[in-house]
């Protein structure tokens, strides 16, 4: 017990003294904690990359790449999550597995949304099975179960976009990526399939010495040259002749376009030596005679759109800024001293903050709104297109049944090739028309009237009918 | 028990142990470095280092360094802003607490925008002399003469 005065004595004794004792311990602690921390944010500054594991051009697999490069793998690895966006992304629809397809989770039927797709492609596998698209960790598995394999025979040029094939090209080809593709694209899908083991990887689109950015796809190395000489480049070549921030949107583009199959040998073609706009597309199509399979009510020659993101961005005012995919669908990222693009590839509107708001520096809500505001009015644009298709589709159906001599019936069928194509050019590009807001408007616009030309068309009236192929509007 | 002297040497070694590992990591820190106009100085963190980066290619890398435009004129007020700024960049730093992107504070954003007046004065004048209801942001159009990043 101390007494008051034994307090005192302690204050003026050796008190002062343990004081000063404990707190220049303590600042030293803390000084010294500071100076670790500083020496670690050094060294966090100092070495981005650590070499553990040689790379060759080779290397297939992509989890030995991610030892040099752990961070960009984990992200990679991340297209597995399901997420949905107001119109793209996906859910999670557990399903019972059966033995020709063992997938417990699937993405939601595109179909059942849908019915109208159905009678667009009535026919077609497509009108079978047809799921919104999930993260690129999928694509082998979907493209190998879906119902569309049981219901029409695929060629092994399919798999060209749904796994890794530069390694098994060049093997296939002995050393020749392009003998390879050619030997690929003629075999059937299930051949093909022994020959491939992962989805879409590192080496697809990095160089394994450099990490620079590289096309590996023969489809698009062809395609992009033939867009460059009908632009006045002859001779073209992307890997050695297009700067970095365009090699950004092109390895994205080896997948995220328009094609179709050439030939018997069923090689895989962008058709693009007219340009990229979806007129250039068809008409392309008219000189280089090409159906992907004759419509079940109409027995009209029609064209399946895939997926034309490339083409569809490019007429957009990204693209006119120069923008690539990769700025808002791999932005950078800071993780410790380092910036990285993010290799979890989704949609901007998940990631409003990197993706858009390092130059668009509004909120995020009404960043949402205007994504939104675009992807609302394209779609009750779309929903009006679809209508009228159908209402074509019906009429063409109906005319046939009355047994309406088939000449009679070519002009309304060519507008309905062209009014499909046009419609599935912005339903099967994945934006609702964000890419290239007016460019979606303005094909629906288009595609409605061609719908419509096509019923006066059937009822005998006159109508100017699509262009002759000739030059599109000028940019 | 022990003596008051010896308590006085732990005292005085404690003392001493924490003014030399201060000291020192000062000098480790390059802190002095921060009372310089070098823009170097601004980069010893690498989160300022691609800031650093544009401005070296910046149109106004040659006129202006970092704390022409980030700090006020006048003594006090530049050291005054010195220091807010640098306890709150280093404890962000220190803690990795911090929102990515970065985003510059109202209070600093202020101090920028007067910067461009300091130089631009007359033609600045001669956009204002309007009245308006607001007064107009240079660096809401110009946001990338000093660094795009």
């Amino acid at each position: 017990m101390q007494t008051p005065e034994g307090g005192r004595r302690w204050m003026s004794g050796i008190g002062p003294t343990v004081l000063t004792t404990v707190i220049a311990g303590l600042v030293a602690l803390a000084v010294v904690a500071l100076l670790v921390n500083i020496f670690q944010r050094r060294q966090e500054a100092r070495n981005p990359f650590y070499r553990v594991v040689e790379l060759t051009d080779d290397t297939e697999d992509p989890a030995v790449w991610g030892k040099n490069f752990p961070l960009q793998y984990d992200q990679y690895r991340r297209t597995v999550d399901q997420v949905r966006t107001r119109y793209g992304g996906s859910e999670a629809v557990p399903r019972t597995p059966t033995l020709v397809d063992p997938r417990s989770v699937v993405a939601q039927s595109r179909l059942e949304e849908d019915p109208r797709l159905k009678t667009m492609w009535a026919g077609y596998a497509f009108a079978q099975d047809f799921r919104e698209e999930r993260g690129h960790a999928f694509m082998l598995d979907d493209q190998t179960f879906t119902e569309r394999q049981q219901v029409a025979k695929q060629p092994g040029t399919c798999i060209n976009c749904h796994a890794s094939v530069y390694v098994p090209y060049k093997k296939l080809g002995g050393g020749d990526l392009f003998k390879g593709f050619e030997k690929m694209n003629q075999m059937p899908y299930s051949e093909a399939r022994t020959h491939v083991k992962h989805p879409v990887a590192c080496i697809d689109c990095h160089d394994s010495t450099t990490m620079a950015l590289r096309v590996t796809r023969p489809a698009f190395i062809e395609g992009i040259r033939a867009v460059k000489a009908s632009q006045g480049t002859p001779n073209y070549d992307v890997n050695t002749m297009a700067p970095r921030q365009e090699m950004r949107a092109y390895v994205c583009g080896q997948c995220h376009v328009e094609y179709y199959f050439k030939g018997a040998e069923k090689r895989l073609t962008f058709p693009w030596s007219k340009g990229l706009r979806v007129e250039q597309i068809l008409s392309y199509y008219e000189e280089n005679p090409h159906d992907d399979w004759t419509h079940a009510e109409t027995g009209a020659p029609v064209l399946k759109a895939q997926h034309p993101e490339f083409e569809m961005w490019n007429q957009g005012i990204h693209a006119r800024s120069g923008v690539a995919c990769a700025d808002c669908h791999m932005p950078y990222v800071r993780v410790g001293a380092l910036k990285i693009s993010d290799h979890h590839i989704r949609s901007p509107v998940l990631n409003i903050n990197n993706a858009c708001q390092t130059c668009h520096k509004w909120p995020e809500e009404e960043l949402r709104q205007r994504v939104y505001g675009i992807q609302d009015r394209v779609l009750a644009l779309r929903n009006r297109a679809m209508d009228s298709l159908v209402a074509l589709i019906g009429d063409l159906r109906e005319a046939r049944s009355r047994g309406i001599a088939e000449d009679h019936l070519a002009l309304p069928r060519k507008l309905q090739r062209h009014a499909q194509f046009m419609l599935d050019f912005v339903e099967a590009e994945n934006s609702m028309g964000f890419h290239a807001p007016q460019e979606a408007l303005r094909i629906l616009g288009e595609s409605i009237d061609y719908s419509r030309q096509g019923q006066l068309a059937l009822r005998g009236a006159p109508v100017p009918g699509p262009p002759a192929p000739a030059k599109p509007p000028a940019r | 028990m022990l003596t008051g002297r010896v308590l006085q040497t732990i005292s005085a070694s404690a003392v001493g142990v924490a003014v030399a590992v201060g000291a020192y990591t000062f000098i480790y820190a390059r802190g002095y470095s921060y009372l310089t106009n070098d823009p170097g100085a601004c980069a010893n963190c690498h989160i300022m280092r691609d800031h650093f980066n544009a401005w070296t290619r910046s149109s106004h890398h040659a006129v202006a360094v970092c704390n022409d435009c980030h700090t006020p004129p006048g003594i006090v007020g530049k050291y005054v802003t010195k220091g807010v700024n640098g306890f709150h960049h280093s404890l962000a730093f220190t803690t990795g607490r911090f929102p990515e992107p970065l985003r510059i504070t109202p209070r600093n954003a202020a101090v920028t925008e007067k910067a461009c007046r300091k130089c631009h004065s007359e033609i600045v004048q001669a956009i204002e002399s309007h009245r308006r209801a607001e007064q107009l942001s240079c660096i809401r159009c110009h946001s990338t003469v000093g660094h795009l990043e």
